[in-house]
């Protein structure tokens, strides 16, 4: 399958395991070392970054199948592999992490003051989580690295945390291991279920693409899925931890969280469930959108109504993950594309927006709206980061989230048009809140005395912020050379669901529920595989 | 009739040669623990060290080649079983007189010539039960074994709780030995035989004594008997009050090793000889096995103290690994073998660390005890989170890959609700393991009576890294551990 005879990604995998074991080594007591550890760490995530590069130039972006595959035998007795590979979906989500873990130290370097070299070997090994998860193609081995980035995350969140830190931590951990248990049955099931019909069980994803699952399991197998999956979207009314959890983290934890572990939720979807369950998936397809809609509104009403600035920027992720949600299940290439695009893009700014909050709360050590006011004038450069990352959150044209809510919309109205119609109202809420917390944070009179001598954001930070801010507008300008990439991957998935569907549904014709479900089936219409999508022409 | 041998070969010997090592250190410790002018009070730990060392030298080395064979007229079986659990167990008792070595720095008795003989004795009757062909014989080594560990339990002479400990344990251990006699008994009664192998080719060559009610009430006799020995419910009433006051290191001797030799008498009377009947007794276990592992989770959860709370957990982990006695299959049983092993280090190693964190004379039992810990010690702390993680059964630990590889063998055999079962448990689990981690991470340090560590020897650091290795290499790369097991199921007799 590919010609690249370098393990990149076992690379990209482990090497920060690698550096994260390094600073183990490095005497840590009493804060002495800090810097060098700190360095270290972001020259390490640096190169991490610097060695995915190579990913996006050797990516063949004809190529629907898997790339870069490596595939080591790991417990033969119960066939399991150490099997990775990057696809058009997997790719862009890749970059985003190592894009944004160096973003994070950097963002902490005066941030996290306390027991430093622990917070960056935990950082290192969630990076190595986090990628492992994005590329594996055994279930077991996406399990392993599932379940492995939970463990990093929940020390952030309860040692470098805010008051609530604990119960925080507890709850997130609890809530998203709770999930995936019931995900692991789910696998364990699969591997019986090729074990019956092929005489060898499997958990090879690309194999288990090919099982025919029957319709009875199936649609156990996919609940299990989609609870795991939704509890980490999270999908409302299962996201009563992100709040707790982005509220409590530290700036870094915040940033990881919503830039790459909630992408995980939609990532799985997209990868996992959708494709092994085509039937399922369809069934469920009313209730998670009307639930992403529920979510989409729920959430910016909610952030309308927050005095503090993190849990503002929390609650929108909420709606804005709806949206995501709502592409992917609207199953055409934009829709697909475009909820691919928006776990970019919310990335890329809600990302920000934590970073920018962490930056003032790092100053004021208060997040209260009320609090400020007038900040325009003396830090002006921080109102411009914060601008840009306002208006990529609001969806202005000429930013990236513009692009992929477009792609969301145009696919929604082409399968379920009443759903777009609601989602449309979740944009309209969108510029509401962020705009509303801009007036107040930026504008009108200086009212506290402290702020008055706030110090703007010093060379650290703005190197820090400058790469999203340039990102913002790149990804809404030419989202042709993102897209692009994502094409055939997109284009094969869809045609495979198709395929898989319709013979489920001809499987299932026979039975009473199928044809009355037959009524208000959602169209997954023809035009899904014509080369679609409002800005791909602009490539 | 048996036409008795009145020579035996020196391949009988050899095949027994880990437990005589061990029995001849026992007697050398239990004199020198005598001569306390001239032998000093470490040495005989040493000894003892050293003697459970080359016990299990002689079991990796010495032990099982080639096929399977008997020895001393079907006495003792030298299988692949037989080879895994004699290994499983020497290490046990390895890491436990490791563990006891810094122990006895807090608790004088300890010391004592006694304790390590009794370890060592507990030791042979543990091997034995593994290895033994014969009912008789098995059940002398479970009296052995059984009345070393009371002694054992009730050894802080000085604390009511120890002593109350040893007493509960006596008397249910002493019913449970009872109902296994009895239904030994019973069993004898239908084949006319005790050999476990003439048992297995009787029922095969006639399937209709399964009819038998006598059959009925051995199997059921047998596995109360085994049950109390395994803490499975509703036999498990003993297990919180003996783990908590007996010797840490004690607590861990008991909750790994009798659990390893129990299971693998269950294996060894019921499993395989009785497969036959396997399909009368899926409900009466399908409900056993749901019961021990939600008891022993929910109970956990309001544990304060956390030796109570690890015995809870090793009800739970019992019925985990019952799940792969109702699957039956030999995958099941190498699944069951593989946890046993796994089970044995992290057990073990959780209850190291307990027991290292003592003062003279006292020790700090209570979860909030932990506060601070896992940035004030963070190697101590780094440790117990492994073994915390991999009893909860999160990845990369070898936890993980035990609960896996027994769910999936279960799932194979169609069981899909009580690996649901399971699954939720062990999101049960999560919650009170992780309070432990919470407690060791995110709580500030306690300022008075704080947890210092005063004795640290060498020896268990020596338990604790090898516990810790296990446990990872277990669960990362877990591929030769299978095909360990699984080859030593499939040359069972």
């Amino acid at each position: 399958m590919n010609h690249f005879s370098f393990p990149i990604l076992s690379t990209l995998i482990f090497f920060p395991l690698l550096c994260a074991i390094l600073l183990m080594f490095i005497r840590g007591e009493e804060g002495k070392n800090d810097e060098l550890m700190r360095r270290i760490a972001l020259v390490a995530s640096v190169v991490e970054f610097l060695i995915s590069l190579p990913l996006l130039k050797y990516f063949n972006d004809s190529v629907a199948g898997m790339q870069f595959v490596e595939f080591v035998p790991w417990v033969k007795s119960l066939s399991l592999n150490y099997f990775v590979g990057l696809d058009g979906i997997s790719l862009w989500l890749v970059m985003l992490t190592t894009f944004f873990v160096p973003l994070c130290i950097l963002c902490s370097w005066t941030y996290i003051k306390q027991k430093t070299k622990y917070f960056l070997i935990a950082m290192l090994f969630l990076e190595t989580a986090m990628i492992g998860a994005l590329v594996s193609l055994d279930m077991v081995v996406f399990y392993v690295f599932w379940e492995v980035m939970l463990i990093p995350m929940f020390l952030l969140i309860g040692v470098w945390g805010g008051e609530r830190r604990i119960y925080s931590a507890v709850k997130f951990f609890l809530y998203t291991a709770a999930g995936s248990i019931f995900m692991l049955v789910a696998i364990i099931y699969l591997y019986y279920l090729s074990y019956k019909t092929n005489g060898v069980g499997s958990f090879n994803l690309l194999e288990l693409y090919k099982l025919h699952i029957p319709i009875g399991p199936q649609l156990w197998l996919c609940a299990a899925f989609t609870v795991a999956f939704a509890i980490k979207v999270p999908l409302f009314p299962l996201h009563t931890w992100l709040p707790d959890a982005h509220v409590e983290a530290p700036t870094a934890g915040s940033v990881i969280l919503a830039a790459i572990l909630l992408k995980m939720g939609t990532y799985g979807f997209l990868r996992f469930s959708m494709p092994l369950f085509p039937y399922a998936s369809h069934q469920f397809m009313p209730v998670i959108a009307f639930l992403a809609i529920a979510g989409i509104i729920y959430g910016a009403l909610v952030a309308w109504a927050q005095p503090d600035m993190k849990k503002l920027v929390a609650y929108s992720s909420v709606s804005h993950l709806g949206y995501v949600m709502i592409g992917l299940f609207a199953l055409n290439i934009e829709g697909i594309e475009g909820g691919i695009y928006q776990m970019l893009n919310h990335g890329v700014d809600t990302g920000a927006l934590f970073l920018l909050v962490g930056m003032i709360y790092e100053r004021r050590h208060t997040r209260l709206m009320d609090d400020f006011g007038g900040l325009a004038k003396v830090m002006p450069i921080f109102a411009i980061f914060l601008m840009i990352a306002t208006l990529g959150s609001v969806a202005v044209p000429g930013t990236n989230s513009f692009v992929g809510e477009i792609l969301i919309l145009v696919g929604a109205f082409r399968t379920y048009p009443v759903v777009g119609v609601f989602a449309v109202s979740g944009m309209v809420f969108g510029v509401v809140y962020m705009l509303w917390m801009y007036q107040k944070v930026m504008f009108g009179p200086i009212t506290v005395e402290a702020n008055r001598t706030l110090p703007d954001l010093n060379r650290r930070e703005i190197a820090t912020m400058l790469p999203i801010a340039v990102l913002v507008f790149v990804m809404g300008i030419f989202p042709g050379m993102f897209l692009h990439k994502m094409d055939s991957s997109v284009k094969a998935f869809i045609s495979q669901y198709q395929q898989n569907f319709s013979m489920y549904e001809a499987e299932a014709s026979g039975n009473p529920v199928a044809v009355r479900l037959q009524g208000c089936k959602i169209a997954v219409d023809s035009h899904a595989t014509s080369h679609g999508g409002v800005y791909s022409s602009g490539r | 009739m048996e036409t008795f041998k009145i020579i035996l070969p020196a391949t009988d010997y050899v095949a027994v040669l880990p437990q005589m090592v061990l029995v001849a250190t026992a007697l050398i410790v239990l004199i020198m623990g005598v001569f306390k002018k001239f032998v000093n009070t470490s040495g005989v730990g040493l000894t003892a060290l050293a003697g459970s060392v080359l016990a299990l030298a002689c079991a990796l080395f010495v032990g099982h080649h080639g096929g399977p064979s008997s020895s001393f007229a079907g006495m003792v079986l030298d299988d692949g079983f037989s080879y895994f659990l004699t290994l499983v167990i020497c290490i046990i008792i390895v890491l436990t007189i490791l563990v006891s070595l810094n122990y006895g720095v807090f608790f004088e008795n300890v010391k004592s010539g006694e304790y390590y003989s009794l370890v060592l004795f507990a030791g042979v009757g543990m091997v034995f039960m593994a290895t033994a062909g014969n009912l008789i014989l098995l059940f002398v080594a479970l009296e052995t074994m059984s009345i070393s560990i009371y002694a054992l339990t009730g050894f802080h002479k000085d604390q009511l709780k120890s002593g109350e400990a040893a007493l509960k344990y006596f008397l249910m251990g002493a019913f449970g030995s009872a109902f296994l006699l009895y239904g030994f008994a019973y069993i004898y009664g239908a084949t006319g035989s005790l050999d476990i192998i003439k048992i297995s080719n009787f029922i095969k060559t006639h399937p209709q004594i399964l009819h038998l009610k006598f059959m009925v009430a051995g199997f059921v006799l047998m596995l109360a008997g085994l049950g109390f020995k395994i803490s499975m419910v509703p036999f498990h009433m003993w297990t919180p009050d003996t783990y908590e006051g007996a010797p840490t290191s004690i607590t861990g001797f008991m909750a790994t090793g009798v659990k390893a030799a129990a299971f693998a008498a269950l294996i060894r009377v019921i499993l395989v000889p009785l497969a036959p009947m396997q399909h009368s007794w899926v409900s009466l276990m399908w409900v056993a096995i749901f019961l021990t592992m939600t008891v022993g989770n929910l109970i956990a959860l309001a544990q304060e103290n956390i030796k109570r709370m690890l015995a809870y957990s090793s009800i739970a982990h019992a019925g985990y690994i019952l799940l792969g006695f109702l699957s039956g299959t030999g995958l099941a049983q190498a699944g069951m073998l593989y946890y046993l092993m796994v089970y044995a280090f992290m057990n073990i190693g959780a209850f190291a660390v307990v027991a290292l964190l003592c003062k003279k004379g006292e020790e700090f039992n209570n979860i909030s005890d932990f506060a601070g810990l896992g940035f004030k010690y963070p190697l101590l702390g780094l440790v117990m989170t492994v073994f915390l993680f991999s009893l909860a059964g999160l990845p990369p630990t070898g936890g993980f890959m035990g609960k896996f590889y027994l769910f999936t063998e279960a799932l194979r055999s169609g069981y899909v609700w009580l690996v649901v079962a399971a699954g939720v448990n062990s999101v049960v689990s999560i919650y009170y393991y992780l309070r432990v981690v919470v407690i060791m991470y995110f709580k500030p340090e306690v300022t008075e009576n704080a947890v210092v560590l005063t004795a640290v020897s060498p020896g268990i650091i020596i338990a604790l890294a090898v516990a810790t290795t296990a446990v990872l290499i277990m669960g990362v790369l877990p591929s030769y551990f299978f095909s360990f097991a699984g080859n030593s199921i499939f040359s069972l007799m």
